[in-house]
């Protein structure tokens, strides 16, 4: 390994529309501590077109430079131009760590870069820690979660890991000094990859789930889309989201956003409440860095139970119409 | 299209995932008694293979890089449709992470040859790590799309692939050769007629060793993946499991307790 290896820790700086993906700040966050750990720089590579301005957005969350290929042929992503830029980067600079979010992005980026420069990459982690030779830690589900592995990649550099969004925690926004270094980019035409027909993406109204401090969770137990009502209603009363396993998904109750676990979002709530919920390993993954856990369910040997601070073994449509209006009654809401 | 290979995989049957153990001294998984499955997105792959062949005709292998009693799975895909397989087995594959395993996929690519069009599963269950659709497209030289939820070929051969985003989807042309990964919304597998398991017993699987593909040592097994397992364990839960007793009004009162103590609520 080179001797004068920089300790510098990077972050893929996901953007689509000129909207910064909350994962990257989330990452941002770590890299910072990291950093602060062996004294080092945190680097964010940004891409896309006429997108400079989000270049300090990146340095006020924590970044010390900002990398900036401002092209009109990134102004969307696609994979080889985007893997040919920061692979033009990494050799350059010889970071020590590349953080991506495990976004639909990140997961098909991260892998190829990874496989040009020849390095390991970590997938899905949920934590991130330095060893006490300085060697990145990096914590990941298995076998549906039932398993957590340290990965390491002790001889290759730079250290790249995929982080699952919502795992880590944005420092707050507030005004910083850093580096903006534009790139000349050079894309030969012939590397771009398949053309890009058309982007459709809704734009997401509600308050996200992985930043909401109360989620209340339903599983298959709920039964229907009518009863499903009365989660969204708690939630609301709670100032809260609504989140789900992967059957109310697939039975339209919920949306694909809404979903929870290793397929979904990871979350970590001041308080959980699990309403019909067996407690499969693929949902837990996901939740169980929550501070308070409550689960109702009629199965008193519900999975969900071993992982709960209370437990209710009672029909949800007996407990939670009286306790939305218990709520209600005490914080005064109509 | 003339040759479709679909990557393949067989995982342990998650029916069985609570049996698995962890041995204390080895720190090693005990999989003993589970038995394995074709990796369920697979399946997906191959579906959209066989559509591909009904439309525009060619030949469709499965690839695996597996041990030897791959070939139960690998039979299974034979009897949903696939023309033949190819099985890359050899101890010297053993510890791959993705890297190596994508090298020794592309070796095994390379030597079926006459390809237009790799297919694979998004992620496999038991690894889940989806990295195995860019890597060995980055070894091939080859373009790649993830996440893919529609495709279809038109007759000048062009693919139109729909790619799954948050929140949305990307319509992506692309030419050939191109290696995609596809999700379970893609399509319906097939059931397996009757006569496609008697048909695959006859059909060929071909199994190649690292005698064949010669690809370097530096590049395969533990030393040639980069990702080392610094540690494993089976995932403990410590809570405090307090039960609510009583009515449903005692139970209520209670919870409103504890929503409270938990001060999410503003007083």
């Amino acid at each position: 390994m080179d001797e004068k290896r920089s300790r510098d820790v990077w972050v893929f700086a996901e953007q689509r529309n000129g909207e910064l993906h909350d994962v990257s700040l989330e990452l941002l966050g770590k890299a910072r501590e990291l950093a602060d750990a062996t004294g080092s720089n945190v680097a964010a590579v940004l891409m896309g077109c006429n997108i400079l301005d989000l270049a300090q957005v990146l340095v006020n969350y924590g970044a010390d430079t900002v990398f900036v290929a401002d092209h009109p042929k990134l102004e969307q992503y696609r994979l080889l131009p985007y893997t040919h830029v920061i692979e033009s980067l990494i050799r350059e600079h010889n970071p020590d760590i590349v953080l991506m979010g495990a976004t639909a992005m990140g997961v098909e980026l991260a892998p190829r870069v990874a496989a040009r420069i020849r390095t390991g990459l970590s997938a899905h982690c949920i934590d991130l820690r330095l060893d006490e030779n300085g060697n990145l830690l990096q914590v990941v589900p298995g076998w549906g979660g039932g398993v957590v592995a340290t990965i390491a990649c002790p001889d290759h550099r730079p250290q790249m890991s995929t982080v699952m969004p919502g795992a880590m925690r944005a420092l707050p926004e507030e005004k910083r000094k850093g580096r903006i270094e534009k790139l000349s980019v050079d894309l030969p035409e012939s590397h771009m990859g398949p053309e890009i027909l058309g982007v459709e993406q809704m734009v997401a109204g509600e308050q996200p789930l992985e930043k909401a401090d109360v989620v209340v969770a339903g599983g298959w137990g709920v039964g229907s889309k009518e009863n499903w009502s009365l989660l969204e209603e708690l939630a609301r009363m709670l100032g809260g989201a609504v989140g789900a396993t992967r059957p109310p998904v697939d039975e339209g109750w919920a949306r694909e956003g809404q979903m929870i676990g290793q397929s979904g979002k990871t979350i970590r709530p001041t308080l959980y409440i699990g309403v019909g919920i067996s407690g499969v390993m693929h949902h837990v993954v996901g939740m169980d860095q929550s501070k308070h856990i409550i689960n109702i369910n009629t199965n008193p040997a519900a999975d969900s139970f071993e992982l709960s601070d209370v437990i209710v073994v009672e029909d949800f449509m007996k407990i939670l119409p009286p306790l939305i209006e218990e709520i209600k009654v005490r914080i005064g809401k109509q | 299209m003339d040759r479709i290979i679909v990557c393949v995989k067989p995982v342990p049957d998650p029916k069985h995932w609570d049996k698995v153990g962890m041995d204390p001294e080895t720190k090693t998984l005990k999989r003993e008694g589970i038995p394995s499955v074709m990796n369920p997105l697979d399946k997906h792959a191959l579906e959209a293979a066989l559509a591909l062949r009904e439309a525009h005709g060619g030949e469709v292998v499965l690839l695996s890089m597996a041990p030897p009693f791959a070939k139960t799975t690998i039979r299974e895909g034979l009897a949903m449709g696939a023309d033949r397989a190819v099985l890359l087995s050899d101890r010297v594959f053993a510890g791959s992470d993705s890297l190596a395993t994508a090298e020794i996929l592309a070796a095994g690519c390379r030597r079926i040859g006459d390809f237009d069009l790799i297919l694979c599963g998004n992620l496999s269950i038991d690894g889940s790590t989806a990295q195995i659709c860019s890597q060995l497209a980055e070894m091939l030289g080859l373009p790649n799309v993830m996440h893919v939820i529609g495709l279809e070929q038109s007759d000048g051969g062009k693919l139109t692939i729909t790619q799954k985003i948050e929140n949305g989807y990307v319509k992506l042309a692309s030419g050939l050769p191109v290696v995609l990964s596809v999700r379970k919304e893609l399509n319906k597998p097939r059931y397996i007629p009757f006569t496609g398991i008697l048909a695959a017993e006859s059909k060929e699987i071909t199994i190649l060793s690292n005698e064949d593909l010669c690809v370097g040592p530096e590049c395969i097994g533990l030393a040639g993946s980069p990702t080392k397992m610094a540690g494993l364990e089976l995932r403990k839960f410590e809570r405090k499991k307090e039960k609510l007793e009583g009515t449903v009004d005692d139970i209520v009162k209670a919870l409103v307790e504890r929503i409270y103590q938990c001060g999410v609520i503003e007083c």
